[in-house]
């Protein structure tokens, strides 16, 4: 498993860069990756990320765009426009979670 | 005398009352199935129907018919279970109390869950996912005199998520057997990042889009129909303009599963994905397309957990614990046109791979690879889904996957 050193801090990630330790992340980390790709984060971008963290935390697997919509109340629309393109995988990149899945 | 109700008869649904009743005494256990429909729909079937290649009626049979003796079939629509009183409500007020609940209504489409999709469905806008969709659009292609088709899907996961892609490569090989290829632009519009779910045989299943000049719009989150402007537009406002629209909109579990309570965002029960018992409930499992496991919504993968199942409720109900668990097998015909056709096989685990199946070496199927060997083992499939699958028949195929014959050097 590869690790990288994220603000400072020796975290555990895959080979696609996602933090594979839920307990590795903090918001210094959550603010470096979404400067990799490109996003500066704001209030309702942490609001979102630590929704997201919130319900991990709850059901053990990462929400898909639809459960931020219809259980965390950040409609679609939003997510696109705080996470262009790829809102499901850029903010389980951000939040230190893994990608959802339902993809299969 | 105890009660094991099941809810739904079909593919799982029946194979589960063929297969329990002969492993559980009559004297001791009552078994009654529960379902609405009086036809049992082979659904693989429905990819066929607009190209002219099955009539309608080959892929409809009696329900009753499958439902072995011993077993009561009750011709009902569910209003809800309780779970609590260990009880389901049916539509007419009749109560059914149960012992042991297996929860088997499948998922269907809804075009309803996104705006304007439902608008000019039938017109310009079809589906194949339902008997009735299925046969409308075999009307519209046949008089279809070309232009831009769009074949798009909502969101994942859907039931058989190979066939929207079959369908694309069949539309291709139909129009070009019409003489009407170059008059047709065709486009697969995805919310996936490629052509299919899994990296290896996204590539592969790519390329062939490539090959027969489809186009890809991948990463595509739609937020409504323009049935006036005929386009598709994302939630990135991506818009793409259609003349004849086939889409799989958004397939979701039972209206009863959110009523009682026992769903996730999308109507699926949420069970252990080893042994299909709700997470919820010591004495409800969830079999086939109607639980949340991350594998396929198939048939095969409906079968071959089937294959297991017996032999886990059986310990299940005497308190012991399950010791067949299923590891997401899936084993999918995909057809390419003109006589061809691709076969995958995967599991949770396993993304699909190249290689041989089921014997290592020989076949006679290929894996990721088009054959006529392998369009005819979709032919013949549907003669096995009625005469051995769901009479709960074995089929000498092992239920778990299996990594021999399959090439690893892609990964």
């Amino acid at each position: 498993m590869p690790t990288a050193t994220i603000a400072g801090h020796e975290v555990q990630t895959n080979d696609e860069g996602f933090l594979t330790e839920y307990d590795e992340w903090n918001e210094e980390i959550g603010t470096e990756l979404a400067g990799n790709i490109g996003i500066e984060m704001t209030d309702r971008h942490w609001e979102l990320i630590r929704w997201l963290r919130e319900d991990f935390k709850e059901k053990n697997e990462t929400a898909t765009t639809r459960r931020v919509n219809s259980v965390g109340g950040f409609p679609t629309k939003e997510q696109f426009q705080l996470f262009p393109k790829k809102p499901a995988r850029k903010m389980a990149y951000v939040a230190g979670l893994p990608k959802p899945h339902g993809c299969v | 005398m105890k009660r094991l109700l099941i809810l739904g008869a079909g593919t799982a649904g029946t194979m589960a009352a063929n297969k329990m009743r002969p492993l559980l005494p009559r004297d001791e256990w009552n078994i009654t199935i529960v379902e609405q429909h009086d036809t049992h729909f082979y659904q693989p079937g429905y990819l066929f129907i607009p190209f002219g290649i099955y009539r309608p009626e080959e892929v409809t049979k009696p329900t009753k018919r499958f439902i072995p003796s011993g077993v009561d079939l009750v011709s009902a629509t569910i209003d809800k279970v309780e779970p609590d009183a260990n009880k389901v409500l049916l539509e007419d007020g009749t109560e059914l109390p149960y012992d042991y609940l297996i929860i088997a209504t499948g998922a269907s489409p809804n075009p309803d869950e996104t705006p304007g999709m439902a608008d000019d469905m039938g017109g310009d806008v079809h589906e194949f996912y339902t008997y009735n969709g299925a046969t409308k659009l075999a009307e519209k292609m046949r008089t279809w005199e070309g232009g831009r088709l769009v074949v798009h899907v909502t969101e994942m996961p859907i039931k058989c998520p190979v066939a929207p892609l079959e369908f694309t490569f069949l539309a291709d090989a139909f129009f070009t057997e019409q003489g009407l290829r170059d008059k047709v632009d065709i486009t697969y519009v995805t919310p996936l990042e490629g052509a299919f779910t899994k990296p290896v045989a996204s590539k592969y299943l790519g390329d062939m889009l490539d090959k027969r000049k489809i186009a890809l719009e991948p990463d595509f989150m739609i937020e409504s129909v323009d049935s006036e402007a005929k386009k598709i537009v994302s939630f990135d406002e991506r818009e793409v303009p259609y003349d004849l629209l086939v889409t799989i909109p958004l397939n979701m579990g039972a209206d009863f599963i959110a009523r009682s309570g026992l769903g996730d965002d999308l109507n699926y029960v949420p069970v252990d994905q080893y042994t299909l018992l709700s997470k919820a409930h010591d004495n409800i499992f969830a079999v086939g397309d109607a639980s949340d496991i991350p594998a396929s919504k198939a048939g095969s993968v409906a079968h071959f957990a089937m294959d297991l199942f017996p032999a886990n409720f059986l310990r299940h109900i005497q308190g012991l614990k399950m010791t067949e668990p299923f590891d997401g097998h899936a084993n999918c015909f995909i057809e390419t046109g003109h006589g061809k056709g691709l076969l995958i096989d995967f599991n949770y685990e396993t993304e699909p791979l190249p290689g041989k199946y089921p014997l290592p070496g020989v076949g006679p199927f290929s894996l990721l690879k088009e054959t006529e060997i392998n369009h005819w083992g979709k032919v013949m499939f549907r003669w096995m889904y009625w005469n051995i699958l769901l009479p709960g028949k074995e089929l000498p195929l092992p239920a778990l996957m299996s990594m021999a014959g399959k090439d690893t050097e892609d990964l």
